[in-house]
């Protein structure tokens, strides 16, 4: 965590090295897919990691975000026939103004009440995309144009992969410099004792609210580039089962750690593509290796192995 | 007024449902903290055995205990082998690792069961009851009197037995609990097997009016957990009223709003509710050491 | 038991032969052909069914020698009905498996989210899905088998205007199918002179439709009702539309697919009206229609093989395979752009699903006769017209 402060271009480093890397080992087209949607839940992870690694806060509705994200790509250029990069940016003010105006009341619940409100504000919202079949087309879901710039077409896995990875390396970036600006103090005070915090002067609720906003940035921006990769969005990226799946992410690879949502969302992206292989024992598995990791790496995968290799050389 | 006492019918007969789950959620709270995802999988556990035991030629009544020992044998080995190798990992691991043992549990049914829906003959016929205009099924009084008969007898377990008290003050002061000389692992081992046993026994009951598949646990977990927060979480008469009205909210938000969003109105009162007060209808506010 | 722990170690120990051969393994003398399928999730009562039936007519074709001389491979995914995940697969089997052709996609979300990787490799693909976006407008290389909502909408209203019901209620499911379906039969509505007084809708997990149902039962002038969803929801509307002793007819859709129907229904499936595909009724169809050998072979393999009824998602994934299999003995090539040419020309192909006539313009091939209305009648179907 300190190496982390003292030096924060590390981990972005790391990861645009591994983006770069990655890339010249990739057999096919369907490898840079796969790595695609592990960027862009990495993305999301990162974003909700700020609340609920350094904030302390969680959040179960999530999906959310990612679904306003994923459906404004999509509806804002086919009824206003604006330009998909404006309706990602107009997607994410949209979602930051959401949070912004939810976040108020809810973040004044606490754990397990903050859990459930954050988890009927995401239900709320899928139900809102899955019903109003006359502006998403409903459960069967919508197509999204293909995104131009400058005349190119964006298409292909590969093309797809840099853009993807690109910015989850800036997301990255953003991350690790707000851990360390004093905003990034002041939320881990937050975590640590939010009395503590209030005693020593910080606006708990005010750094609480400006964490929540950024983090539905983080996952409508996600959500608006799973829209533009697939070329087609279902309500499922709004729902229940994709807020716990990201929460997941999150905790598996580790609590306040942005390497760790990036090996969270890798472990959940991948894990199911390699699982295909015991047919029908695939959701068995998935269980058993879920509960497998949380048991033997109760921190997550990336503070326990950390806290594991320090303490052998020690 | 028919229609309203129609549409009271179905929302308690529901709301049952999702009482006895939130019920569950709240025993395991409890004695340990752990918000345990796969209460729902217990519902399925129950209804599911039950179809194939009897199936298979097991009597009903046979078939009934059969599905609760299953039911209480998996929580059993839920807390032994996730739960307690976890101990003292953070609330929100121990969540992680019941969403993990929800998904298992539900990949393991589709394997010895199917993934087909099932259904059971009502214990006492189809006709229906009319009261006051409105139409009930039989098998709506039995999941109401079960859910009557669990809250009785866990009242009575726990104010009247030594092991129910030692429950009481695990739950109180778990440390506290251990210096008296309390066994606090068998303590929440036996949460783990009664909340077993009381999904398993709603899954059971409902089984003949909502049918069951492999798959039914999520949506139960969620309803309940959402009953539980708005009851308050940790209080077992909160849990019921908060399951009660869950139910009714569907119920009535489908009869007089709109059946589109009539999850919706179940969320919308809930949020609203949380709002104004924060720990849910019956919680206690906590305050935080530092 | 020990069956279940000799599976794992047996997938494991393929799963280890994979990665070690990788690329070894693509024999030239198989012709791979790819799914993707809800076998789990939402829509597993779909996807299980087509899953299984796939598999055992390849084993079965195979055994007889297999197409064009070659063996059929068959690489399944388990999308869970999830959009995203069957995109992926859609990449995978095109990328990775490099199969000349795809039969799957179970619901009308998974399958348009698949269209355009495979619009994009040139790779035909014959969707198991019902709503009729599929196909309409016609995509080069995109087919399906089941017959269209729109279609049994018609069929529905047609059976209602032979018996003078002219207002109705509706009741749909909010799933895919209920949602789809309930918009074509708004649509077509007016075509058939029929006019809907009370629109309710449940959610594809409700357990219990009674307040809906209530308020239909309280609409003044209603002649009958219909109920467009499939899974568990039909059933529960059928049996609570008994409990409320509403005594109009009910009509249910194509959704209901199999005998499991009146068995979860029970008493209450009497008397209830549906469109359904001949494979319901095999025994029942006189020895001349040129589906009863079809239908009746398929039946008959599918429940002795499957211990399972039989449903007509199931009979989709039989039309499907097959229409495949012939266009690629036409073809005499494994060059998918051939295929799907062939494909486009089916012509009297008898399936389970009726007789497909495909052409540039209609890459289902079914028109309205390839329904039976059908009615329930001491726990069985029987053809009403």
């Amino acid at each position: 965590m300190r190496k982390l402060m003292s030096n924060r271009l590390v981990v972005p480093a790391f990861l645009a090295l591994l983006v770069v890397a990655l890339a010249f080992v990739m057999p096919s087209n369907f490898y840079f897919r796969v790595a695609a949607l592990v960027w862009i839940s990495a993305l999301a992870v990162i974003g909700l990691n700020l609340l609920m690694g350094f904030a302390g806060q969680v959040s179960l509705g999530h999906a959310g975000f990612f679904g306003l994200g994923a459906y404004s790509v999509a509806i804002l250029p086919a009824q206003f026939g604006l330009h998909p990069v404006i309706a990602l940016i107009a997607g994410a003010a949209g979602c930051a103004l959401l949070a912004f105006v939810v976040g108020r009341p809810i973040l004044r619940l606490k754990g397990h009440y903050l859990a459930v409100a954050t988890l009927g504000f995401g239900i709320l919202v899928s139900m809102v995309i899955s019903n109003e079949a006359w502006l998403t087309g409903g459960p069967d879901g919508m197509p999204v144009s293909r995104l131009t710039l400058f005349g190119w077409r964006a298409r292909g896995a590969d093309t797809w992969y840099w853009i993807t990875g690109g910015l989850m390396v800036v997301g990255a970036l953003l991350a690790v410099n707000l851990v360390a600006s004093p905003t990034g103090r002041a939320l881990r005070a937050l975590h640590d004792s939010e009395v503590a915090a209030r005693v020593v002067g910080v606006d708990v609720a005010r750094y609480k609210l400006i964490v929540f906003v950024i983090s539905a940035i983080y996952a409508s921006v996600a959500g608006s580039a799973l829209a533009l990769v697939n070329g087609f969005i279902t309500p499922d990226a709004a729902g229940f089962l994709h807020s716990i799946q990201l929460v997941t992410m999150v905790v598996l690879g580790g609590m306040g750690s942005i390497l760790g949502s990036v090996v969270g969302a890798a472990v959940l992206v991948v894990l199911p593509q390699v699982l295909t292989v015991f047919h029908e024992y695939e959701h068995l598995m998935l269980g058993f290796m879920m509960m497998a990791f949380m048991i033997l790496l109760r921190s997550g995968i990336v503070p326990s192995l950390s806290t594991l290799i320090a303490g052998r050389r020690a | 007024m028919a229609e309203f006492l129609q549409f009271c019918a179905s929302g308690l007969t529901v709301g049952a449902v999702y009482a006895l789950v939130a019920l569950g959620f709240t025993i395991i709270y409890n004695a340990s903290d752990v918000v345990n995802f796969a209460q729902g999988e217990f519902v399925m556990i129950g209804g599911m055995t039950t179809v194939f035991a009897t199936a298979a030629g097991v009597p009903l009544p046979a078939a009934v205990l059969i599905a609760i020992l299953a039911a209480m044998a998996i929580g059993l080995l839920l807390h032994r082998l996730a739960i307690e190798p976890a101990r003292g990992a953070s609330p929100v691991t121990l969540i992680i690792i019941t969403i993990g043992a929800s998904i298992f549990l539900r990949g393991l049914a589709q394997i010895v069961f199917d993934k087909q829906f099932h259904s059971l003959p009502s214990f006492s016929g189809d006709t229906p009851i009319n009261i006051g205009g409105a139409l009930v099924l039989p098998q709506s009084f039995w999941v109401l009197g079960g859910a009557l008969v669990i809250v009785i007898a866990l009242w009575a377990f726990f104010n009247r037995t030594v092991i129910g008290k030692a429950v009481l003050a695990t739950a109180a002061n778990r440390l506290a609990a251990r210096l008296v000389g309390i066994n606090t692992s068998f303590v929440i081992g036996l949460s783990f097997v009664l909340s077993a046993a009381i999904g398993a026994i709603a899954g059971i009951l409902v089984t003949p009016i909502t049918l069951t598949s492999y798959d039914i646990g999520t949506l139960l977990a969620l309803k309940g957990f959402a009953a539980a927060m708005l009851g308050g979480m940790g209080n077992p008469i909160g849990a019921i009223i908060g399951g009660l009205l869950v139910g009714l909210l569907e119920a009535f938000g489908a009869g007089y709003i709109s059946s589109t969003y009539k999850d919706a109105m179940a969320f919308i009162v809930i949020l609203a509710v949380l709002f104004v007060m924060p720990c849910g209808l019956l919680g206690r506010a906590s305050v935080e050491r530092v | 038991m020990a069956n279940f722990w000799n599976k794992i170690g047996r997938a494991a120990a393929t799963s280890v032969a994979v990665l070690a051969l990788g690329a070894a393994a693509h024999a030239a003398d198989t012709i791979k052909i790819g799914s993707s399928l809800s076998m789990t999730g939402p829509a597993s009562f779909l996807g299980d069914p087509e899953g299984k039936t796939l598999e055992m007519y390849v084993e079965e074709i195979n055994a007889n020698g297999g197409v064009n001389g070659k063996q059929l491979e068959l690489v399944v995914y388990d999308d869970a009905a999830d959009a995203n995940s069957a995109r992926t697969f859609a990449t995978r089997l095109v990328e990775d498996d490099e199969v000349i052709a795809v039969v799957g996609g179970s619901t009308t979300g998974a399958t348009m989210a698949m269209v355009p990787v495979f619009e994009d490799a040139g790779i035909p693909f014959i969707s198991l899905a019902g709503a009729v976006v599929i196909i309409d407008p016609v995509k080069e290389y995109v087919f399906k088998t089941p017959h269209t909502d729109r279609m049994a909408c018609e069929k529905i209203f047609e059976d209602m205007k032979k018996n003078d019901i002219s207002k109705i209620g509706m009741i749909s499911g909010t799933g895919g199918f209920g949602k789809s379906m309930r918009g074509q039969c708004m649509d077509v509505a007016g075509n058939y002179g029929i006019e809907i007084l009370a629109d309710e809708t449940y959610g594809p997990k409700d357990a219990d439709m009674t307040p809906q149902l209530t308020k239909i039962k309280g609409t003044h002038g209603i002649q009958a009702v219909v109920n467009p969803g499939f899974g568990q929801g039909p059933a529960i509307v059928t049996r609570n539309y008994r409990q409320l002793g509403i005594d109009v007819p009910l009509y249910q859709s194509h959704g209901v697919a199999s005998k499991s129907f009146i068995d979860l229904a029970g008493e209450a499936a009497e008397g209830v009206r549906l469109p359904a595909a001949a494979l319901l009724v095999a025994e029942k169809l006189p020895d001349d229609d040129p589906q009863k050998a079809v239908v009746t072979g398929y039946k008959t393999k599918y429940e002795e093989t499957t211990g399972e009824p039989v449903s007509t998602f199931g009979g989709h994934a039989y039309d499907g395979l097959m229409i495949l299999v012939e266009a690629m003995k036409r073809a005499g090539s494994e060059d998918p752009a051939a295929i799907r040419d062939e494909i486009e020309k089916t012509q009297g192909f008898i399936g389970t699903g009726g007789t497909v006539n495909m052409s540039a313009e209609d890459h289902l091939g079914l028109d309205l006769s390839a329904f039976k209305m059908l009615e329930i009648k001491d726990g069985d179907w029987t053809i009403v017209n």
